[in-house]
């Protein structure tokens, strides 16, 4: 958890302005949180905080919210986020297998995100273009029919 | 804001642009001579459609075709196996695993020259030995297409296109000619079941709805698709949003709701981008609005947004997450219908059912009877995955058989291998073996042999998947989902976790087999909400149509598709070994030994099970 966060004076200027948006939305704040994590990358606890505050909720629901969905991030994530699809038809055609290259190689488990915050790999469900099976995406990139012999090759693009 | 009669004239202008999108059919703009269609759903934006499109656009302004040929980004045309999929009319050619280096070929030879790119054309042929058009394909030829009658024909971000498609012509039918109980009525009538997986008649569901006393009422659509391997629904809103939007207008009208909310899971860009422009396209239009169509009546639509949370296709779950909240579900009754979102009256209903809405009010609940069996009417949108050649979308009429879907459609299973088992229902259905393949598929039927239609993710498997491995993944799946608000979800599956994974690794009993199934029971009977209930159903199928394969693993300490790990040992068969080395130089914790020419061995001690030597024997000579 971060200690002490300050987002930028752009930043909050926008959170100010979704904030006010949110005012007359009956059941505000899932689409609080989900426009606090576009503008701030993640959802440190001053900004649930403020949430809170705002809404007149205890903290403990935001929180509650927070943890609850596993789109929510309570940490910062890596440059790029690699998502390996554990969908059936991707598992069933081994992306299991591309999944365990991969926490080989970064030496890392999924979920967790590189010391240096250039990688976070995430097993996701399924992504939807099953007919690329097994797929994996960097960020917005996708890669379809990725075999344990394209991690290193893949890894190499990001290398910057 | 457009009049009825300004409405009118657009379908009229537009429906001489789409009869051009008929096969044979007379090219009705006399300054058109062609249409592509490019595919802009998931799978094929995965694969750079959009990259295609607009090399397309660049190579017809450079040929100066711009002004005659017409480019149009589509939703899913179905068959993602062979995606991107680029169509042209009028002739209908269907070019497949388009590049977008292709583009400039298709758009020089093609419209310019005449001649269809011959090498990415769909291959198969007719008797006269020409490429089939699109429809004449075997993998939709036994399709019937009713909720994806307009994927892959219209653009979903034009909401002309749509009225040209008789778009908005069946709200206005209810208003002006339909009283809110021959509306629900027709419903009833037509034998529409819900789409969503439970199977509850829709029009029941309408009337519980209407007969709820209050002010203010709310209609859902319920859109957080979240089995693994289905994207029946992504792939209509992605295709056809309009039709989930007039379908909530007019059970808005039958129940009495002047709201609606679309819960969307956030997974889904494309579909949330297409919603929204649809929305915003039928308030401009009037459509929506506080006098819908200058009908009368008040109807607006706000889209809610997932955040990963499978549990939320629950419907009170999802209602409680459309309200900013932990997605938990509780306890039934009282039913939405009488106390739903924001505590009001509610109709949830899947996008699937949606979409079958406005046919049924133009065509009659007599024709949408007339499709289907007896107690499963109408069409089933399947997603097809897995094993099989032809990974996609297919919508068959109820009562269609497994074999037809997997052999006709679906093209088989690839590489020769053999057909073992069909998944359906995802994590809440169970499978259905080879030897029931000739099962007609509708909600009764699924059910009596221990699966479920569920929302249409069908998954095939072959001879190498081993059916303890797959329960254990779909267990895995739900004790991650499970919300945890109730004990006998929560701690009953991660048991049952634990004991399939102890028969993964052969350190089970045969006693266990029987408590396993015991657990089950327990599990189904006393959780709270359609997640728990459901989550031993992968358990309890594969338990009664491949138990040998766990007293396979539990007993003999083998499993038969040689995929857990722990109970494979992989050998060199010596006869079929050439000693021409390729294992040892591959294996990566160099467990392998011999001399070139000579026999190689494995040793078990070090080998990890990667697989890596079967990958690279020339003789298959590796077996485990």
């Amino acid at each position: 958890m971060s200690n002490n966060f300050v987002g930028t004076a752009e930043q909050d200027k926008a959170f100010d302005e979704v904030l006010k948006e949110l005012e007359s939305v009956p059941g505000p704040l899932m689409k609080a949180l989900q426009k606090a994590q576009e503008i701030y990358g993640y959802l440190p606890i001053e900004v649930q905080t403020r949430i809170a505050d705002k809404f007149d909720v205890p903290l403990e629901e935001i929180y509650g919210i927070a943890t609850f969905y596993s789109q929510f991030n309570l940490n910062p994530k890596g440059k790029y986020t690699i998502g390996i699809c554990l969908g059936t038809a991707c598992y069933v055609k081994g992306s299991g297998d591309v999944l365990n290259k991969f926490k080989e190689k970064l030496g890392i488990d999924a979920g967790q995100t590189t010391p240096d915050r250039k990688f976070t790999l995430d097993a996701t469900r399924c992504i939807g273009c099953c007919g690329l099976a097994p797929v994996l995406t960097v960020n917005e990139e996708v890669y379809g029919k990725v075999t344990v012999d394209d991690v290193d090759k893949i890894l190499a693009k990001y290398n910057d | 804001m457009k009049t009825l009669q300004e409405l009118q004239e657009i379908r009229e202008r537009m429906k001489t642009c789409l009869c051009n999108r008929e096969i044979g059919g007379v090219f009705a703009e006399a300054d058109v001579r062609a249409h592509i269609l490019v595919c802009g759903g998931t799978g094929c934006t995965s694969g750079n459609s959009k990259k295609i499109a607009e090399e397309i656009k660049a190579a017809l302004i450079e040929t100066g075709l711009d002004k005659e040929v017409k480019l149009i980004m589509t939703g899913c045309f179905g068959l993602c196996a062979k995606g991107p999929i680029v169509v042209v009319y009028p002739d209908g050619s269907f070019y497949q695993h388009v590049k977008p280096e292709d583009a400039r070929e298709i758009v020089f030879e093609h419209i310019k020259g005449g001649k269809p790119v011959e090498r990415l054309l769909h291959s198969e042929k007719d008797a006269d030995g020409a490429h089939k058009a699109i429809n004449e394909t075997s993998f939709y030829k036994s399709q019937k297409r009713v909720v994806l009658r307009n994927c892959g024909l219209i653009d979903p971000e034009n909401i002309d296109e749509y009225l040209a498609r008789d778009g908005y012509k069946a709200y206005e039918k209810v208003l002006t000619a339909m009283s809110q109980l021959e509306v629900i009525d027709e419903i009833k009538r037509s034998g529409l079941r819900g789409r969503g997986g439970g199977g509850f008649p829709t029009g029941t569901k309408w009337e519980f709805a209407h007969n709820s006393v209050s002010d203010t009422k709310y209609v859902v659509c319920n859109a957080d698709e979240g089995d693994p391997g289905a994207f029946m629904d992504r792939s209509v809103l992605e295709g056809d949003p309009h039709s989930v939007i007039e379908a909530m207008m007019i059970a808005g009208y039958a129940i009495g709701a002047e709201k609606g909310y679309i819960y969307v899971r956030a997974e889904y860009p494309i579909a949330v981008h297409r919603l929204e422009v649809a929305i915003g396209q039928a308030r401009e239009y009037g459509i929506l609005g506080d006098n819908a169509m200058g009908l009368g009546k008040k109807f607006d639509i706000e889209l809610r947004l997932g955040a990963g949370a499978f549990v939320c296709g629950e419907e009170t779950a999802l209602l409680q997450s459309t309200e900013g909240k932990r997605g938990e579900p509780r306890q039934r009754p009282p039913f939405p219908a009488v106390k739903g979102l924001f505590g009001q009256p509610t109709l949830i209903n899947n996008v699937e059912t949606y979409g079958n809405i406005t046919q049924i009010i133009l065509n009659g609940a007599e024709w949408f009877a007339s499709m289907g069996t007896e107690k499963s009417k109408g069409t089933k949108v399947f997603a097809l995955g897995g094993k099989i050649n032809n990974t996609g979308l297919v919508e068959i009429p109820m009562g269609t058989t497994l074999r037809t879907i997997i052999e006709e459609i679906g093209g088989g299973v690839p590489h020769g291998k053999k057909f073992k088992a069909a998944q359906t229902g995802g994590p809440s259905g169970g499978c259905i073996p080879a030897s029931l393949i000739d099962t007609k598929i509708d909600y009764d039927n699924l059910i009596a042999i221990g699966s479920m239609m569920g929302s249409g993710g069908l998954i095939v498997m072959d001879e190498d998947n081993c059916m303890v491995d797959i329960a254990k993944f779909f267990l895995e799946f739900t004790v991650d989902e499970s919300c945890g608000k109730c004990t006998p979800c929560r701690i009953g599956n991660k048991r049952l976790y634990e004991m399939l994974d102890k028969v993964t690794k052969g350190t089970a009993e045969m006693e266990d087999l029987d408590k396993m199934e015991e657990l089950c029971y327990y599990i189904k009977e006393n959780s709270l909400c359609g997640l728990g209930q459901t989550a031993p159903n992968p358990v309890l199928s594969t338990l009664r149509y491949f138990r040998d394969e766990y007293v396979a693993h539990v007993r003999d300490k083998k499993c038969p598709a040689g995929v857990c790990k722990a109970l494979v040992s992989y050998k060199i068969v010596e006869e079929k070994c050439i000693g021409c080395g390729l294992c040892k130089r591959n294996c990566p914790v160099n467990a392998i030994s011999g001399e070139i020419k000579q026999k190689h061995t494995i040793d078990p001690a070090k080998c990890i099970k990667c697989g890596a030597c079967i990958a690279r024997c020339p003789k298959g000579a590796i077996e485990k």
